[in-house]
């Protein structure tokens, strides 16, 4: 805090008060200089680049498949997302097939890391706001979901699951059982949620109104995803440029118009549970057949083939030691991730390692947001505009 | 000029018909286009896409380094009509000795960051962008970590005989 303070041009003194980078509700490392009158934020300016760790100059020294981990480091509450991402950018490039079983898995896997994602930011934004006990609601929650990730995977954050190629593992025996559970379950605790809060008088004027942002301008800030579709603008990138099977299933694009952190609340609660339709269509239409592609030289085999047969141990070795080339070019691949828009531009030279990898990550553009959506409001909307906003420093820093 | 076989492509031809000399190259691999653009006509070229097109939207903006290859860098616009559902890619190549381009904020102010990271992390500058500073390094930083010349682990620990 700056004891002199900034004047204004009407003489007028403005304090200079410097929130985080370590507080409570910036979700992470984020600086955020504000300029105030009173209680009145005249100005804001967001710092960031506390959390940056190098990650695209690490994928140009991990061979392919290995820089799939960076991919989970990235946004680590939406990592099968990234995930997903990166593989299908990468198999474009190589130009491979993935069967279906494959497919819709890692559709069912996307949307469990939606529910997963939209839950951690219910419960902190509600935190934040002051109703304590829909966290703990939402944790309990994201706890079976953890516990599923890591079934699959063997890992709950960093899951590194979905692969170029396919998936890392065939899935777990019995695990229709636990995800079923789960998803039957799920709606009737949304509805626990929606009672906490929908109607909830603190909640509703803590939001209502709040972090109230014209569609043009968020559009020209870089803004996508729920943000968007809660001021009204139907635009779903599993609709519009449907990528690994989304056009089989069906679902709704939620949508509001009243584009405050009240809607930005309802249409989340929607996607949670058309997400959870889309578990539920996965599960049932779930084909038979291979859960990895038929591409040898990308793939690893079977650990039987391997034993027994000559050209699998030769491709084994071959993947193992040095990768696998990937042909010349780029690509821009985009998929919806629970924060919005997350696009991976790869560039190949032809060898085993990325030329260059850029990720153009939804709460990087997201943030960019955040000084309008304060600007001439009180210090308290700041905390509900940022909780709005769905950030993870994670992903915008990287 | 337009390259063959984009005389099909409606914004390649649009932007053809605006300003001839604007295109320079373009290429249409794996449903993606990408038109090579003269680095002194990005920002009225950005304008007329985004008026005339429909491109309400820029995704991002970055960069790859080339090095040793010359001109080094490539200034990449990922552009997107929402609309029509479409993307098109803009590549600029710049030279490798004191790389600068006009900055697009004036058109999308989404270019905002995007190209402070690429000043910060590339050490391209942008002309006429309001606040072109580090973004994501530390301010007292020397060197922009994504260029090819940069190492990946830092330096080699040195031991000293005492």
């Amino acid at each position: 805090m700056s004891e002199q303070g900034v004047e204004n041009q009407r003489g007028e003194r403005r304090m200079v008060l410097n929130m985080g980078p370590q507080h409570p509700s910036t979700h992470g490392v984020l600086r955020l200089i504000l300029e105030l009158e009173g209680e009145t934020i005249r100005k804001a300016e967001p710092d960031i680049g506390f959390l940056h760790t190098g990650i695209e100059k690490q994928f140009e020294a991990l061979p392919y498949q290995q820089a799939v981990t960076l991919t989970d480091r990235v946004d680590y509450l939406a990592n099968l997302s990234n995930n997903l991402c990166y593989a299908l950018a990468v198999e474009k490039l190589l130009d491979i097939e993935i069967p279906p079983r494959a497919q819709w898995m890692r559709v069912l896997l996307a949307e469990l890391t939606r529910i997963n994602s939209h839950l951690v930011w219910l419960g902190t934004q509600a935190l934040d706001i002051g109703a304590m006990s829909v966290f703990l609601y939402c944790f309990r929650e994201r706890e079976d979901l953890l516990r599923i990730f890591e079934m699959f995977s063997g890992q709950r954050l960093m899951t590194s699951y979905i692969r170029i190629g396919g998936l890392a593992l065939e899935p777990p025996r019995g695990w229709e059982k636990i995800v079923g559970k789960f998803i039957n379950e799920f709606p009737g605790k949304v509805e626990e949620y929606e009672n906490l809060l929908t109607e909830n008088p603190i909640w509703k004027s803590r939001t209502v109104g709040v972090g109230h942002v014209p569609l043009d301008v968020l559009i020209d800030r870089g803004v996508t995803g729920p943000l968007l579709r809660a001021a009204g603008l139907d635009w779903d990138i599993r609709k519009a440029e449907p990528y690994c099977g989304y056009e089989h299933f069906q679902f709704d694009v939620p949508l509001r118009t009243g584009g405050d952190v009240y809607a930005r609340y309802l249409v989340r609660l929607e996607e949670m549970r058309q997400s959870a339709g889309i578990v539920t269509q996965a599960m049932e239409g779930m084909p038979g057949g291979a859960w990895k592609a038929d591409a040898p030289h990308v793939v690893l085999p079977d650990r039987e083939k391997m034993k027994t047969q000559m050209e699998a141990l030769i491709y084994h070795f071959k993947i193992v030691t040095e990768g696998f080339q990937v042909p010349e070019g780029e690509v821009y691949q985009v998929v919806e991730a629970p924060r919005g828009e997350l696009g991976f531009f790869v560039v190949s030279d032809g060898s085993a390692k990325p030329y260059r990898v850029f990720m153009r990550t939804p709460s990087f553009g997201n943030l960019q947001a955040l000084p309008d959506m304060i600007r001439d409001r009180l210090v308290a909307d700041v905390i509900a505009s940022m909780g709005s906003l769905d950030f993870v420093l994670g992903d915008v820093d990287r | 000029m337009l390259p063959d076989g984009f005389a099909g492509v409606t914004v390649a031809a649009a932007i053809e018909e605006w300003d001839s000399a604007a295109i320079e190259d373009g290429k249409a691999e794996r449903g993606e286009v990408t038109l090579f653009i003269q680095p002194g006509k990005i920002r009225a070229c950005c304008q007329f896409l985004k008026q005339k097109l429909q491109f309400e939207r820029l995704s991002n903006v970055t960069a790859v380094d080339r090095l040793p290859a010359e001109p080094r860098f490539e200034i990449v616009y990922h552009l997107h009509s929402i609309e029509r559902s479409e993307r098109l890619r803009l590549v600029c190549r710049l030279g490798g000795g004191n790389p600068e381009i006009d900055s697009v904020v004036s058109v999308w102010s989404a270019a905002d960051w995007y190209e402070r990271e690429v000043f910060d992390l590339f050490g391209v500058a942008f002309k006429g962008h309001p606040n072109l500073k580090r973004l994501l390094m530390p301010e007292d930083w020397v060197g922009h970590p994504l260029r090819k010349d940069f190492p990946v682990h830092g330096k080699r620990y040195e031991y000293r005989d005492e």
